[in-house]
């Protein structure tokens, strides 16, 4: 797969489809990626609204079986987006080390973890400090107001 | 020594309760309440509850003074959290896991876990291998699985008893590494004889471990 720099990845596979592999899951395939989401529970796919047009992948993405069977050795990024830190640092990890995945983000929501894990490396994106920094923001905005 | 060993069920159980016996400074971490609360019981010391995951329960466990981290849960992502979060945080100098799916095993290697073991793959080592042959006492893998060492015993009526070695015609990729009879052990030589009763340390890759095994002992020992 040839990466266009400054552009968005032609290939994505987004693991977890929750609320927030969803609407990444959508996004990105209107925006014309090629995207396959995987979940455990092919429930989960109901939450893809119109306007997805990849693939879906049901299975347990710590088997490495089924991160092939969801093309992650040609693909160019892995979001691992599932509700559980330990699962998504270990598919990150994976998707690095055996795949081979030119870019690799991981959600955590323990900030500490985030810490350990970026030392190793893996680029997180933890909701609990992006939240905490939103609310801090708009409380030092609010008292800065006469 | 101080183990610190996190999971549940029963090897954990058994672990701990032999890490005792043998004077060792064990610390159980347990996702459980219940679990934690039978354990401290039958173990009679303290074992803490709670997010096995959680770099802090393992800090509260002592980690920082701990030799090894052992992490037995049944899910590969908590073992392979835990003993990141052990090496990288707490500085312990031996991490070691059962695998849960044989294919982890090998990243778990390059993802620098000390020592990660999938029983699976152990036990469908031993039945692939060693089914109709008895005569395998041990079996051990070197080379992440390409270079196999075996126990094999000669009986009077094997293929291989009464030869000299050198009149074998081993595999290439086999070889005999050492003759135990009467319990002493032989260094061999193409002149020697193979006897019954003795027992070979036989080396040989994987795909030359069957032809050497066979030419040994014959296919007959089921």
């Amino acid at each position: 797969m040839k990466k266009r720099s400054g552009q968005q990845p032609d290939s994505i596979v987004i693991v977890g489809c929750g609320r927030l592999g969803a609407m990444l899951a959508r996004r990105l395939s209107l925006a014309g990626s090629r995207v396959v989401v995987i979940d455990r529970d092919s429930g989960a796919f109901a939450q893809l609204e119109t306007g997805f047009s990849g693939f879906r992948v049901t299975g347990d993405a710590v088997e490495h079986d089924v991160l092939r069977e969801a093309g992650l050795a040609s693909a160019d990024c892995l979001l691992a987006v599932t509700e559980k830190d330990t699962l998504n640092l270990m598919v990150a990890q994976v998707a690095k080390t055996v795949f081979e995945v030119p870019r690799v983000i991981a959600r955590v929501y323990d900030p500490i973890r985030e810490t350990l894990y970026r030392r190793l490396g893996i680029d997180t994106i933890s909701p609990t400090s992006l939240t905490a920094r939103e609310f801090l923001h708009l409380v030092e905005q609010k008292r800065a107001q006469p | 020594m101080k183990v610190i060993l996190v999971g549940s069920g029963r090897i954990l159980y058994y672990l701990a309760r032999q890490f005792i016996r043998k004077d060792y400074d064990v610390q159980i971490v347990t996702p459980a309440k219940q679990e934690a609360r039978e354990l401290s019981q039958h173990l009679s010391r303290p074992v803490l509850a709670g997010d096995v995951t959680d770099p802090r329960i393992l800090e509260d466990a002592g980690a920082f003074r701990a030799d090894v981290v052992l992490a037995l849960t049944p899910n590969d992502e908590d073992n392979l959290a835990i003993c990141q979060i052990a090496r990288q945080m707490y500085k312990v100098p031996r991490t070691i896991t059962l695998v849960n799916d044989p294919e982890n095993e090998e990243v778990f290697h390059k993802l620098k876990v000390s020592v990660a073991i999938s029983a699976t793959r152990i036990l469908s080592t031993i039945l692939e291998e060693q089914a109709g042959f008895e005569e395998i006492g041990k079996l051990i893998s070197v080379a992440e699985g390409q270079v196999s060492v075996a126990e094999v015993v000669i009986r009077e009526d094997s293929p291989a008893a009464g030869l000299t070695i050198e009149s074998i015609a081993l595999p290439e990729e086999a070889l005999i590494g050492g003759i135990i009879r009467e319990g002493r052990v032989l260094i061999p030589k193409g002149g020697s004889q193979l006897l019954g009763a003795d027992r070979l340390i036989l080396i040989a890759t994987e795909t030359s471990m069957d032809e050497a095994m066979h030419m040994l002992v014959g296919n007959d020992a089921k």
